[in-house]
């Protein structure tokens, strides 16, 4: 009876798809200025504007704003949580939610210093923290396609599960004896190029994400899971394998994403990246995703960072409290979704205003 | 032209039909009373090793920790009944909490009710925010209640600047208020309970309650059924932020300090709360009372691990782990009693 | 078939409800030209016509979801205009659909009385009360059912049954049931006529929308006619014969059955043998070989379906075995079957066969995207000849491959789903329902495609509970009941009354 019980955040929080179709389908018509104006219009193209608009304003006020050094060292778009987007991305694409990212940088985190702490050898505490990773998201998965469990709800319950994990790994303790070689990872330059390891490995898995969920056939079946589930499996898509996949790669991206805070910060604390699944979910969202799944790009997203970097640069330049950049995420988020919904709403008012005009899409209240 | 008949199956007898009823209501009644006994086992377990436990301080000092919560509870019960999310209740409750404690600064001598209406006033405002978004925009509550955690922190961060509400500025009687007990138990603790029990009785007996779980049930139903699913939307976000504002005052009463910290993260909590009492994550069912219970569990959990001596550490990821069991288990017993009411009510096949 | 002429509308001089004329279009689709009708109190009145014929657009304009463009509706000689559900379910029209809208989480009386519930002291709900009176609206009804019950896991029969009771709580004049016996068992259907008898004897009007003229002519009084959007005719039933029906409905006399070639079948491509899923179907066995055509017919609900699920992997068998070609085929894995060269255009082309946000181009080839790419990516151009050619070859209807294929006819819908699992050349191909909800034209091109798919060695097994495309297609013609096979005729031997016979378990002796 009725909705089938999803674990995804969308129509089941607030919103509700669903249009009348015709009776008989009206053929399709030749391409108009209006086709072409709606692509025009894409969440993408904005970006890309406002993305342009922000680095003039930027690169007219101050010589440094390029230095891309800075971009990744903003609070709200450090390349921690702009690297977990990516797989976020794909994972909301294919109708899902992953809210344990955070505690699993955490986690991560906890488990460095502590390993460390203990004398481990680097490249052996790397190897344990890729297994971390990998756990974290397969149990996930595994919960989400096995059980069936909405993955809302159970990656609430792995955020505090996670995240407990680190404090019971770390304690109160810190540890904070990390090389120069390692923490000076934001700054250190890749060799012969300008590019800090951060940066690069953003640009890495950027393409390697974009060419994945754009170009492969996995890709194209992330889009098909979040569009229409049923008819995915339909056409022999292992969705349940390729949800879990999903989970199991942002588990080991966010355990990278430790790594790299850690090295950030100097520091592996538990409560490192407390609250930043939010930020991740808001600049997935702020890219062009839909919340409802089946829509949205890897481009959006890369856009969406750093527009975000470069409006946090330049509200530097004008003074603003940067804590409060929250307004402005807050304020985009709200465009986000209520842009591409703007006719709709507009007509509704209109409705509204003129009540008793007969529109065959009344609806009431 | 077709001519198409149906298959026969044999249709249940009157029987089948009444003890239908009985399956639910018991699955029901366990569901709801399920949490409770997890309560009960916990502090009896606990109690059991360490008798101060249940001690009148022990008591006082986890109601005291839970009203917060249990009144927030409340609130998100209703907008989650409704297949909706508010993920702005700790930002609202942070904004509330220190506009309005830094109320007694500024206005000496100012009467504590003003600032609760103060209080209530700021999360109403938010809430009616929210709720015009949601209802009228049919724009989806997780991204709109997100952005407006976004928003009202930034604002509160705004006007606390790097400033602090302390304690030696709140008269004391507004301190009091969370202190004041009889035997034990905080007459705030009281008047949480009976603003939930009413809010659960209002959700189970009066109409537009009722209408609230509809809309969670099958939005699209509710909508042909001419249930006015946007008036409802928006009040139930309209109270969310409303409890939420009073939470904030009551919140600063007890602990006195406010940055622009105050909140972060409750969200989160309140939801796992809300959860585990069995508040169903898409709607349709559940109660306040569970919700509130939820609540109470997730705090006992914390001081039960410290009076059991077990590091603190723990608490995260026991609630963590409680939360993932209740979700399954729920998961579980939905499905079970979907098959058996369907053996129950019709024969063989589709 | 004889009818049953009780209650027809003597001594009435004004219908409840009448529809006059009434237009309907959605862009350049007429869906309704000349719509009339006209609804006396204590009938139950049929509505029939094929599909496309304009009956659901009519129940949306009485259900208040569409207004018409022509044409006028009067209620008790008053014209109105309906400008929502809630003002026709004011103005006492209640509709029952196909699909219920019920609220799982709250009891059968809290869904009869939502947002009206009976209150006693200071608006409080009286749920003793509300249990009550939705008793006594059950025993007006003359059905037994547990008001206090949540309604999820309520049989289909049962949710409808809680649907009229609603509609007789708001005291409904008019009652339009559009196709309620599809999913219904024999003795559901019979207890659905016992109530429309009910609600007639309590003065109500019962429109009648259905395919199955046995039960037209069971139930209703009268029965109004439409072709392509126009009323054909209006008349008493006692007076008309199912085939004057027919020739109504289609305009033309019934077509003989086809004499197509028949050619002879190669090597056996499926074989089922006792396949079993607890309390689904029990004991299939069943082989398709090369160029042969297998119809599976069967009452909705028989299990075929199911069979064709657990055969494509989709749903898992408990006992029983499935070989492809001479290999046992891997249980509960659609990627296994496709492999194996299974192809599987499902029943719900919106849900299961189309994913309807995405374009022409990707739909087709979104079980080909293996073959479309070179070192993992997918090539664009590739998949755009692809889909590009499949459109052609079956005579696609679009406007650009780019389009969302909800833009499409169902006809041209369903060719795409085609096109999709043609393109994999499959070897087994699974079609369910291939021509529900399609016009007679693209009805006609998919039956020839199929006969063509045959003569080109593929093996076709396919789901119909429409019996002229089963007779007239079928190699061989397979009969499903209650989940067990229980027939089989070859096309030469095999009737319209031979398979209704297996299929509703009359016996041999009176069928042939």
């Amino acid at each position: 009876m009725s909705a089938p019980d999803r674990g995804r955040p969308g129509p089941a929080l607030g919103g509700v798809a669903g249009s009348e179709p015709a009776e008989r389908g009206v053929v399709g018509s030749e391409p108009t200025v209006r086709t072409v104006m709606r692509g025009a219009m894409r969440w993408e193209t904005g970006l890309a504007v406002g993305v342009l608009a922000i680095l003039i304003f930027g690169a007219s006020t101050s010589a440094q704003f390029l230095t891309s050094g800075n971009i990744f060292n903003m609070e709200v778009t450090s390349g921690e949580i702009a690297i977990m987007a990516l797989p976020m991305t794909l994972i909301i694409i294919s109708g899902e939610i992953d809210l344990s990212v955070a505690s699993t940088l955490g986690m991560s985190s906890a488990l460095l210093g502590f390993l460390w702490a203990k004398h481990w050898p680097m490249l052996a505490i790397f190897a344990v923290l890729v297994l971390l990773g990998l756990a974290a998201g397969l149990f996930n998965g595994l919960l989400v396609t096995r059980l069936g469990l909405p993955s809302l709800a159970v990656t609430i319950g792995t955020l505090a599960l996670y995240r407990g994990i680190a404090l019971i790994i770390l304690g109160s303790n810190t540890i904070s004896s990390f090389p120069a070689a390692y923490t000076s990872i934001g700054v250190t330059a890749v060799p012969h190029t300008n590019i800090p390891w951060s940066v690069a490995i953003f640009v890495v898995l950027a393409v390697i994400f974009g060419v994945v969920l754009h170009a492969t056939a996995t890709g194209r079946s992330i889009y098909a899971m979040g569009a229409g589930t049923e008819a995915a499996l339909f056409a022999g898509i292992r969705v349940k394998r390729v949800k879990t996949m999903l989970f199991m790669t942002s588990g080991l991206v966010c355990a990278l994403a430790g790594v790299l805070w850690t090295f950030r910060l100097a520091t592996a604390v538990q409560n490192n990246g407390v609250g930043a699944e939010l930020n991740v979910v808001a600049i997935v969202l702020l890219g062009g995703v839909s919340i409802f799944g089946g829509k949205g790009s890897i481009g959006g997203v890369v856009l969406a960072v750093i527009a975000l970097a470069g409006l946090q640069g330049a509200l530097l330049l004008t003074n603003f409290n940067q804590e409060a950049i929250g307004i402005v995420i807050g304020g985009l988020l709200l465009v986000s979704v209520f842009v591409p919904n703007a006719a709709p709403v507009v007509a509704r008012a209109r409705a509204l205003l003129r009540a008793g005009s007969p529109t065959s899409e009344v609806s009431h209240d | 032209m077709s001519i198409t008949v149906t298959a026969r199956p044999e249709p249940p007898g009157p029987q089948a039909r009444v003890s239908s009823r009985r399956l639910t209501e018991r699955v029901f009644r366990i569901r709801e009373s399920g949490i409770i006994v997890v309560l009960a086992m916990f502090v009896g377990v606990t109690a059991a090793i360490q008798p101060r436990f249940v001690g009148s301080q022990e008591i006082g000092f986890i109601l005291a920790n839970t009203t917060v919560f249990a009144l927030l509870a409340l609130g998100e019960t209703m907008v989650v009944i409704s297949r909706n999310v508010d993920l702005s209740i700790g930002s609202v409750l942070g904004l509330s909490a220190y506009l309005s404690a830094s109320m007694f600064g500024a206005h000496h001598g100012i009467p504590i009710p003003v600032v609760f209406l103060a209080g209530l006033g700021i999360g109403l405002a938010c809430g009616v925010a929210n709720g015009l978004m949601v209802s009228l925009g049919k724009v989806p509550s997780l991204v709109v209640t997100l952005a407006t955690l976004y928003i009202i922190r930034g604002i509160d961060i705004l006007i606390v600047g790097g400033n602090e509400v302390v304690a030696q500025t709140l008269p004391n009687a507004f301190i009091q208020i969370p202190k004041a007990n009889v035997l034990g138990v905080p007459y705030l603790a009281i008047a949480v309970a009976v603003v939930v029990g009413a809010g659960a009785y209002y959700l189970r007996s009066f109409r537009s309650g009722r209408e609230l779980y509809a809309i969670g049930s099958n939005p699209e139903a509710a909508r042909l059924a001419g249930i006015p699913v946007g008036r409802r939307v928006f009040t139930a976000f309209a109270v969310s932020g409303a409890i939420a504002g009073v939470a904030g005052v009551l919140w600063a009463a007890q602990y006195q300090t406010i940055d622009s910290t105050a909140g972060t993260g409750y969200e989160l909590q309140v939801i796992a709360a809300v959860v585990v009492g069995g508040v169903a994550i898409f709607g349709g069912s559940g109660s306040a009372v569970g919700a509130a219970i939820g609540a109470l569990l997730l705090n006992t959990i914390n001081s039960a691990l410290y009076v059991l001596g077990i590091s603190p550490f723990w608490d995260q990821a026991i609630a963590g782990f409680l939360l993932l069991v209740a979700i399954a288990l729920d998961r579980l017993i939905s499905v079970r009693l979907a098959a058996a009411l369907r053996r129950r009510s019709s024969g063989v096949g589709t | 078939m004889p009818g049953n002429p009780e209650g027809a509308p003597a001594g009435q001089a004004r219908p409840v409800l009448s529809l006059r004329h009434a237009a309907k279009s959605f862009g350049a689709v007429h869906a309704v030209v000349d719509g009339s009708a006209d609804l006396y109190a204590g009938e139950a009145h049929a509505l029939i016509g094929e599909n496309g014929a304009g009956k659901s657009t009519v129940v949306k304009m009485l259900a208040g979801v569409y207004q018409p463009d022509e044409g006028e509706l009067l209620i008790g000689g008053t014209p109105v205009t309906l400008h929502s559900p809630a003002a026709a379910r004011d103005a006492g029209i209640a509709v029952i659909y196909q699909e219920p809208t019920l609220f799982p989480d709250l009891t059968v009386a809290e869904n009869i009385f939502m947002g009206r519930q009976p209150l006693r002291a200071g608006r409080r709900i009286d749920a003793k009360l509300m249990r009550g009176q939705a008793g006594a609206l059950f025993g007006r009804l003359g059905v037994r059912l547990d008001p206090g019950r949540i309604c999820r896991g309520l049989s289909i029969a049962d949710q409808q049954i809680v649907e009229i009771a609603k509609a007789l709580s708001v005291d409904a004049r008019v009652i339009v049931m559009d196709e309620p016996t599809a999913a219904l068992s024999a003795t559901e259907v019979a207890r659905l006529f016992e109530v429309v008898r009910a609600l007639r004897v309590g003065g109500a009007a019962v429109l009648f929308i259905s395919h199955r003229l046995e039960e037209v002519f069971e139930i209703c009084q009268r029965v109004t006619v439409m072709r392509d959007g126009r009323h054909v005719l209006t008349s008493e039933l006692a007076s008309l014969t199912a085939d004057d029906l027919v020739r109504a409905m289609v305009g033309r006399q019934v077509a003989q059955r086809a004499g197509a070639t028949r050619h002879e079948p190669g090597e056996e491509v499926l074989r089922v043998e006792r396949l079993t899923r607890e309390g689904v179907f029990t004991d299939i066995s069943l082989r398709v070989r090369a160029g042969e055509i297998v119809a599976l017919a069967g009452l909705v609900g028989s299990g075929r379906s199911e069979v064709a699920r657990a055969i494509f992997g989709i749903d898992r068998y408990d006992a029983g075995a499935v070989t492809l070609a001479g290999r046992p085929l891997r249980k509960a894995s659609p990627a296994a079957a496709m492999a194996a060269g299974v192809g599987y255009v499902p029943e719900d082309r919106r849900q299961q066969g189309l994913v309807m946000e995405m374009s022409v181009q990707q739909n087709m080839a979104l079980a080909s995207l293996g073959r479309l790419r070179k070192a993992g990516l997918i090539r664009a151009a590739a998949e755009r000849a692809f889909a590009a050619d499949w459109a052609q070859r079956l005579r696609l209807k679009y406007g650009r491959l780019t389009d969302p294929v909800s833009r499409l006819s169902g006809g041209n819908q369903q060719k795409v789903v085609l096109g999709k699992w043609l393109g994999r050349q499959p070897s087994l191909l699974i079609v369910d329902e291939p021509t529900r909800g399609i016009d007679i034209a693209t009805k006609a091109e998919v039956h020839e495609l199929l006969a063509h798919l045959a003569a080109d060695g593929v093996a076709i097994l396919m789901i119909s509970s429409e019996l002229p495309e089963v007779l007239q297609n079928g190699d061989r013609i397979m009969v499903m009941r209650e989940g067990r096979l229980t027939a089989e005729y070859r096309h030469d031997d095999a009737s319209e009354e031979k398979i209704m016979a297996a299929a509703t378990g009359q016996t041999e002796a009176q069928a042939s």
